[in-house]
Order: structure tokens, then sequence, then C-alpha cells
């Protein structure tokens, strides 16, 4: 790893979406670091789903720039964001449903090698056979906790594991930067306990995005919090600052908490 | 689009065993039975050919080509442009030039088609064969709508496919080279890209696929194999015509495919010897005297294949293989998943 241990990996900067009339994000600002956990919360619609598909390239913004690992990302398809190094998990669940468990992360480790696809190389390998890819496989599912899982169909496993699953997918790419839409929604106490421990042993080596409702574990986790409402930022801070913003209180913590 | 499903990619045992037997009884042919019916099977093996290279599109990759015999049929022309009128050509540089023309055209059409999804893609991949379609049938150069002849097959020394007996054995053994080089493929690192792209193209590109580059090279490779298939027909039948790159032609390969059952090249092979056989006997059927009326029920054969069609998609959505394997896992009550993770 060639940058600092304390850095930003990930910055945007002045990013909007509109559909239509509607801004969905709106002069949204954020940078990301190397071991820090950045929890984006806001109550449904606020547009927390929309600002990790612009940050990921899923949705191009209508304006604003990204830096990702200081290259400027603004533009490029989704696949040029993973190739430099950020992954992410999606809030609906997002995978191979027919493949094994370990088909999906062996494809996701797959994903790294560097032949371009006409290489007739790439035709005539078994697959199955790459050590580097089985490796980077074999961690990914060993860090989720899912290796009791691998050979089965990952249609029929549980949600709270379908959910490890889209982490393991995501740490197979081996990102520095992680975006993580949800990845507590619908699972048990346990399983719950069980991913805020990876996010933590994950947290020294990347810089995470967090977007999270479940509150205990947004303030368990979070080093920087950023409070979204109607596509804007109202508040944005270390969890104490932000928890006794009076904003915050009014407009989202008031009822629930 | 409905949720994919799974292939069947490693084939249960009694289709491995249906195949073998299949081969067998395919090189034992020629020395039983008669000439007509070897013409026939020949036929039925560069079709299987043809069948196979759109599987890997529709079947593996999830992209349904209603164009592909544009690329069958131009391999055919190029080989009765490069034949001339009195003396046979020779295979070794007008196998590869035919093949090429079919890839390169593929490449070409591919660049601009596989950017478009699903229906969109069907319709685009067929109003470019329509295009090469009539290029060829307004062209008189080009043979027009009558096409061309091809007096001499190719020849290679003793692999002289002017002898009957060679030209069978020659497109047996294309037939189980292509069979063992796209399930090659299918295991490699492209096959499974390919597969994945079918499944879940979306989350395929958040993993770092270009996949447009992926979904290229299978389209680019499709074409160049069914131009493969296109260079055997022309060279068997002794001339091309613009049908064989026709919608209908297209359409034929895709119900091949459904019916053997798609994404495993065997079910490929399967379907386009089982579609040829329903064909000749559809076509066969009698005619039937109502009162004063006559019914020629064989004048009819698409209607019942189309009921055909309708009726295995309906009991068997998986094809002719899909079947073997239902039957498989009924009579053993053997438990998918786990046990059957090996080729």
């Amino acid at each position: 790893m060639s940058t600092k241990p304390e850095s930003v990996l990930l910055s945007a900067r002045g990013l909007t979406r509109r559909f239509g009339g509607l801004a969905a994000v709106n002069q949204v600002s954020l940078d990301l670091w190397r071991d820090r956990i950045h929890a984006v919360i806001g109550p449904n619609g606020a547009g927390k789903s929309t600002l990790t598909n612009l940050l990921s390239g899923d949705l191009p913004p209508s304006e604003g720039e990204v830096t990702l690992l200081g290259h400027a990302m603004t533009g490029s398809p989704a696949e040029a964001y993973s190739r430099r190094g950020l992954g992410r998990s999606y809030q609906k669940t997002n995978i191979f449903l027919p493949f094994t468990v370990w088909d999906n992360v062996r494809l996701a480790a797959q994903s790294r090698e560097r032949h371009a696809p006409w290489n007739p190389l790439r035709w005539i390998q078994d697959a199955s056979k790459s050590i580097a890819v089985n490796d980077r496989a074999t961690r990914a599912i060993e860090l989720s906790g899912l290796k009791n899982r691998r050979n089965t169909i990952a249609g029929t496993i549980s949600h709270g594991e379908q959910r490890q699953l889209e982490i393991a997918m995501t740490l197979a790419t081996e990102p520095q930067v992680l975006l993580l839409d949800e990845p507590l929604a619908g699972m048990g106490v346990a399983e719950a306990e069980r991913m805020v421990d990876l996010l933590l042993r994950l947290k020294p080596h990347h810089a995470m995005m967090l977007v999270e409702h479940d509150m205990d574990a947004v303030f368990a986790l979070a080093d920087h919090l950023t409070v979204m409402v109607n596509g804007q930022v109202i508040a944005s801070g270390s969890p104490e600052a932000v928890r006794t913003d009076r904003n915050v209180q009014a407009a989202y913590l008031g009822d629930g908490h | 689009m409905s949720t994919p499903q799974a292939n069947l990619e490693h084939l249960p045992g009694s289709a491995k065993l249906l195949l073998g037997l299949g081969v067998v009884a395919l090189a034992a042919f020629p020395w039983m039975g008669s000439d007509f019916y070897a013409q026939m099977l020949t036929r039925m093996m560069i079709l299987a050919i043809f069948a196979m290279s759109l599987d890997l599109l529709q079947g593996v990759t999830g992209l349904v080509s209603l164009g592909h015999a544009a690329y069958f049929g131009l391999a055919g022309y190029v080989l009765a442009f490069v034949t001339p009128a009195g003396e046979p050509v020779g295979l070794w540089w007008t196998l590869p030039l035919a093949v090429g023309a079919s890839a390169l055209a593929a490449l070409i059409i591919g660049f601009l088609v596989v950017r478009t999804h699903g229906i969109y893609f069907i319709m685009v991949t067929m109003a470019f064969a329509q295009m090469v379609f009539y290029l060829f049938f307004d062209n008189k150069a080009l043979g027009g709508s009558d096409g061309l002849y091809i007096n001499f097959r190719p020849t290679a020394g003793w692999l002289d496919l002017e002898n009957k007996l060679v030209f069978y054995y020659f497109t047996l053994a294309v037939l189980v080279a292509v069979y063992f080089g796209l399930r090659r493929v299918l295991w490699s690192p492209l096959g499974r890209a390919l597969t994945g792209i079918r499944v879940n193209e979306h989350r395929m590109r958040a993993m770092g696929y270009s996949t447009f580059g992926y979904k290229l090279t299978a389209f680019t490779l499709a074409g160049g194999l069914a131009g493969l298939a296109g260079y055997l027909w022309g060279a068997q039948s002794g001339f091309v015509n613009p049908e064989l790159m026709g919608f209908h032609m297209s359409a034929h390969a895709i119900m091949m495919v459904i019916l053997g059952g798609m994404g495993n090249f065997a079910g490929a092979i399967v379907g386009a010897f089982a579609f040829e056989y329903l064909l000749h006997l559809f076509k066969d059927l009698p005619t039937l005297s109502l009162g004063g009326s006559e019914l020629r029920l064989g004048k009819h054969w698409q209607l019942w294949m189309g009921l055909f069609i309708v009726a295995l998609v309906i009991l068997a959505p998986r094809g002719i293989l899909g079947l073997l394997q239902h039957l498989k896992a009924r009579n053993g009550a053997v438990q998918g998943g786990a046990d059957e993770h090996q080729a």
C-alpha cells in the first residue's frame, strides 16, 4: 500500500444528482480516510443510496467531482472505480443467486486478474485452478465467516448470510475504499454483532463509508457522522457533536431517540 | 426478463452416455447406412456446430441473437467467391479465411450491438442480419436472390472433401473438436465471466469487469464458429443463397438450442439433431382426405414444429437434457447442490 496510513483515499466535492426537477443529492462534499469509518445517516429518501451510487460510479453526477486514490473519476463507468480500488455492497442484496457461495466469491476474486477477455489464454485455462484467485476468494470467505457455506447455492442461504456474502464478494476484489449500503439491514442480533466485529477488523486497512439505520451500530462504529435530509447535508462531524446538534435533533433524531 | 436460472452445466451421466453412444453411432453409420442418410447426418452435424456457436451467446452469456445466421451464411459465400469454376481450392487457407471473415463481421457488428440489452439486442442483431441478407439478395454481383454455385469441394491432399466419406468424418471431427473446445471455454475465466454476465451484469461491472469487452469477445468467437459451420454447409451442398443468412435460419438455431437445453453445448447438439429429425418427420406427415377436400398435414410442418416446441418449453423448460437430469433426479433421489459440484 503506497499511501500513508492516515490519508484521504476518496474525496467528493459538490456532488449533485437531479432526477427531473428533484435534486436527490444536493451539493454534498465528503472525504473518506483510511482507518476511519464515515457513517451517513438520514431518513428514508434522504439520498443516501443515491450518494453511494454517485461515489461508486453506478450513477454519473449532474454536478461535482469524485477523486479516488488521486485519480479524477468523474464520468468513469463503475468498473473503472472498482479497478482503482473501490468496493461496494448493495442495500438490496445483489449477488449471483444460482451460483454457489464459493463461485460468487471466486468470480469476484477473478476480477483482479490482469488479462483482457480477448486474450486466448483466458479461453483455455481452467478458472477453478488459479491459485492467486482461489487464495483471494478463500481469504474473503474466511474473513466474512461463510466458510461452512462454501458449496451452498447463494439463493438458498439466509438473508443475513447473503449480506455476509455481499461483503465477502466486495472484499475479494481487494478494495482500499469500502462503501457499505446498510450491511446490517434485516440481520439478527448475533449476525449484526459479527458484522460489526468484521467492520472493526477491516477498519485499519480501509477507508469506509457506512450507510446505516441501526443507530447502536452507527454510534459503536463511526468516527465521523454525516446527516442527510432531502439530499442535503444538515450536519457533519464527530458522533458526539452531531448527536447534540439542534438541527439534527429537530429533523431526524427527534422522535426516534 | 425473468430471473436468471442456473444452467445445466454439469452434464448428468445419462447425457454423457447418450453423447458417447451418439458419437460411436455417427462413426459407425457410413459402414452400415445408406449414402442418402449419411448426407443427412452430415447436414445435422453441421447444424449442430452452428447451434453450439449460438449457445455460447444464448445459453452461456444470455444474449439472444436473432441474426446469427448472417455469420453462418457469410462464410459459405466466402467459399463460393474463392472457388473458381473449374477446380477445387485448398482447404487450409480457405477455411481460416472464411472463418476469419465471419469473425470480423461479428466483431464489427458486435461492437455496435453488444451495448444493447434484452429486447433491443434481439432487434438490432436481427436488423443487422437483414441488412447483410439484402446486401446479398439485391446484388447480382454477389449472386443475387439465386445465390452462387460451388462446383468443387475444397481439398488438402488426402483430405479431399469431394470424397463424401472423407467429408463425413471431417465434419464429425470438427463437431467433436468444437464441442470439447467450447466445454473448455465454459470453465475458463472467460466462460465464468460470461456466465456471470448472464446472471447479473450489473454486479459484474461493480466488481470491475468491463462487460463490453467480454460480450464482444463472445460475439466474435460465436460468429467465427458459425462461419466454420457455414463453410462446411456451403462445401457440402455445393451452393449458397441468401436464405442461409435469413431470419428463418437464425430462428431455427434458437429453437435447436432451446430444444436440447441451453448453456452446456451438449444440448445444442442434441437439439440440432432432434430439430432436423422432427422437421423431416413433420414434413412427411400424410395427406388426409376429409370428404371432398384434402388436408396436407406435411405441408404445415411449421405448425406442428411450433406446437411441439411450445409443449416442450412448458413441460421441460430446460430442454431434452434438462428432462434427462430431471428423470435422473427422480429415480436416483439425488439431491441437487453439493454432490453435483464436480465435472
